[in-house]
């Protein structure tokens, strides 16, 4: 879901690049910028003899655009749960029976039946996280801060003009209906004027709204505190070891993102067994280490880099755990009140 | 009969051009028109076969519990405040604008040459990049703050970024060349003989300027200004980057109704009112300057 955009050009013209077709053929893999290791890649096409071209994309949405408009040529995309159920409903995708697939027992719970498709029949886990906030420890007061989205929400004082939220409507208006207790899909005004008014009173709080570079300005020490992904956390903290990720007491967005087969593909084949071969403990773990992302297969920790696998934000304990709040798909009247309050905020 | 055969090679000539103007300007606004009077779809796109003018009441009012319709200020205030920044970059520049091109069209032939190809030396890097370049000038620890700071002018952090003022700043230096050269162009062409009559029959300085120069210069100051406003208002990124993403403009606004509120007309409707802004601001420009004045 969510990772700088850089690089990821080169990336794909290297492996357009990469020679004449293979004898296993080819697979057309879209998918968010940044997110998978080219290094794998070039693994799966020695093991497999099939050639992978990447193409790469930046927001669900513009997602569903392209495959709505009958974009042809991808075998394999990634869209995040919420987008999976659309996608089967507005019957874009190939009916794949992921859950018969052979490395499918390795799947662990919750996302072997994730609400989005209960019987994984079009869908397979790729990487999983959760939207939290991280906050520098050495510039809070008393050097911590309560596991709440109240520290967020309402920051001490001494924090004004360095927070950051997401300039991301979904992120933010889930984070405080959580937070407030109410539906993240609340078709409700009442709900809706709740999380707005708490949205109001944290903005003058904020430096800004911004998804981009939350890594770079937590290292850089220019704000004190941020709304993160928690792999993007783990990066931060590689810098700056004062940073400390907060898993609320009130609950914490969960997101994942699926590798489905678009409707129509051209290359079925090799797209199921590519989704197999990434179900492999050793395979998903490389694509782990690259991303800081944890993954939904057992066994993969084993192959995790160490401080990976020793994070509790990415391999959070049971505990932690039982706060996840998965995304839900919202209805059209309950997007058009999240759109209102978005509008309202920043009017 | 050679009326009309002139006539078809002068169609046929121009053929070109009309079919780009037809293809890439008439086409897509026609289109953009017809989404706007249509139903959204659940998911994005739109319900070819159901009309609904929902998105243009939506524009002033909103649906309360009861169905019933209220007055909705926020997409106007929107609109005002991109009206005002686009505004106050305009008149910025041109109080800028003005007296550099003056300067500028006063010099030999040698130095204006030299001293335009440095107004135009910003456009040889990509706008995107030079946004970001701000950033780094205007934020707390920056050259700018950590300057001011060694100076001695300023006390604490300078706070400027992620704030209107660092949008203005962005519009002011963005825009400011749009608005230099078209003033330089017209001040150029200037007959100085003019000016120097002027001063024959007993004209100060600032009558010259104002009574014969000015006069002469304004289509090209009005040019500058719709280069500079039209721009501006439309402006999407320049805000994003340097606003901090805490206030809309139009340009923001209509992204959010392409993509997470998934409503394609609505965002087709603000498109088209910002298209009707701009053609009522190229209205009034050209009656009022479509001849030379004086004439």
């Amino acid at each position: 879901m969510k990772h700088c955009k850089l690089t990821l050009l080169a990336l794909s013209i290297g492996l357009f690049a990469s020679g004449a077709a293979m004898a296993g053929g080819e697979l057309n893999l879209y998918n968010w910028s940044d997110y998978i290791p080219q290094d794998l890649l070039k693994r799966f096409e020695k093991e497999t003899g099939v050639k992978v071209n990447l193409d790469v994309f930046d927001s669900n949405e513009s997602l569903l655009a392209k495959l709505k408009a009958g974009a042809k040529g991808y075998d394999v995309v990634v869209p995040s749960d919420y987008m999976v159920k659309i996608m089967v409903e507005e019957g874009l995708l190939e009916k794949i029976d992921v859950s018969k697939m052979a490395n499918f027992k390795l799947v662990q719970a919750p996302l072997n039946k994730p609400d989005f498709d209960p019987k994984r029949e079009y869908s397979a886990p790729y990487m999983w996280g959760v939207t939290g906030f991280t906050y520098d420890a050495s510039r809070v007061p008393g050097g911590k801060l309560d596991n709440s989205w109240k520290s967020f929400f309402m920051p001490p004082a001494q924090l004004k003009g360095k927070v950051v939220a997401l300039n991301d409507v979904a992120e933010l208006y889930k984070a405080a209906a959580i937070y407030l207790k109410v539906d993240q899909c609340t078709e409700d005004p009442k709900d809706a004027k709740k999380i707005q008014d708490l949205l109001e009173q944290q903005k003058p709080m904020l430096a800004m709204y911004n998804s981009d570079g939350t890594i770079e300005r937590m290292q850089a020490q220019e704000v004190i505190m941020h709304q993160q992904w928690n792999g993007a956390a783990y990066r931060t903290r590689q810098k700056l070891k004062s940073a400390v990720f907060v898993y609320p007491k009130e609950g914490i967005p969960f997101w994942n993102d699926n590798l489905v087969v678009p409707k129509g593909a051209k290359n079925r084949d090799n797209a199921l067994r590519f989704i197999n071969w990434m179900m492999d403990p050793k395979n998903i773990a490389e694509a782990s280490n690259f991303t800081g992302y944890n993954n939904a297969i057992k066994g993969s920790s084993a192959f995790f880099v160490a401080d990976l696998k020793a994070d509790p934000a990415i391999n959070p304990t049971p505990a932690m755990r039982a706060l996840f709040v998965p995304n839900k798909n919202c209805s059209a009247k309950a997007n058009q009140l999240r759109d209102r309050v978005w509008t309202k905020l920043k009017k | 009969m050679s009326d009309i055969r002139t006539r078809l090679r002068q169609s046929m000539l121009l053929a070109p051009t009309t079919l780009t103007l037809l293809v890439f300007m008439l086409l897509p606004m026609v289109l953009m028109a017809w989404m706007s009077v249509l139903a959204p779809d659940t998911y994005g796109g739109v319900r070819w076969k159901e009309w609904s003018l929902d998105a243009y009441v939506q524009f002033l009012y909103e649906r309360d519990l009861d169905d019933s319709l209220t007055l909705n200020s926020d997409y106007l205030a929107i609109f005002g405040r991109s009206f005002l920044l686009a505004g106050f970059a305009t008149v910025v520049t041109l109080l800028i604008g003005f007296p550099t091109a003056l300067y500028i069209a006063l010099k030999d032939e040698k130095t204006r040459q030299r001293l335009i190809l440095l107004v135009s030396i910003p456009f040889w890097t990509n706008l995107l990049v030079r946004t970001y370049a701000w950033i780094l000038l205007l934020r707390n620890g920056g050259l700018i703050d950590s300057a001011l700071s060694v100076l001695g002018l300023s006390q604490g952090e300078l706070d400027v970024l992620y704030t209107p003022t660092a949008v203005a700043i962005g519009f002011v230096y963005s825009f400011l060349p749009f608005m230099i050269l078209p003033i330089y162009a017209s001040l150029e062409k200037l007959d100085w003989r003019l000016v120097e009559a002027a001063f024959d029959l007993g004209a100060n300085r600032w009558q010259a300027l104002r009574r014969v120069i000015l006069p002469l210069a304004m289509p090209g100051i009005a040019a500058g200004c719709l280069m500079v406003f039209i721009p501006a208002i439309g402006s999407y990124y320049i805000p994003e980057l340097l606003g901090g993403g805490k206030s809309l403009m139009i340009g923001n606004l209509v992204q959010n109704q392409f993509g997470t509120a998934r409503n394609w007309p609505f965002g087709a409707a603000l498109s088209f009112m910002l298209l009707a802004l701009v053609m009522v601001s190229l209205w009034i420009y050209t009656a009022r300057f479509k001849r030379p004045p004086g004439e």
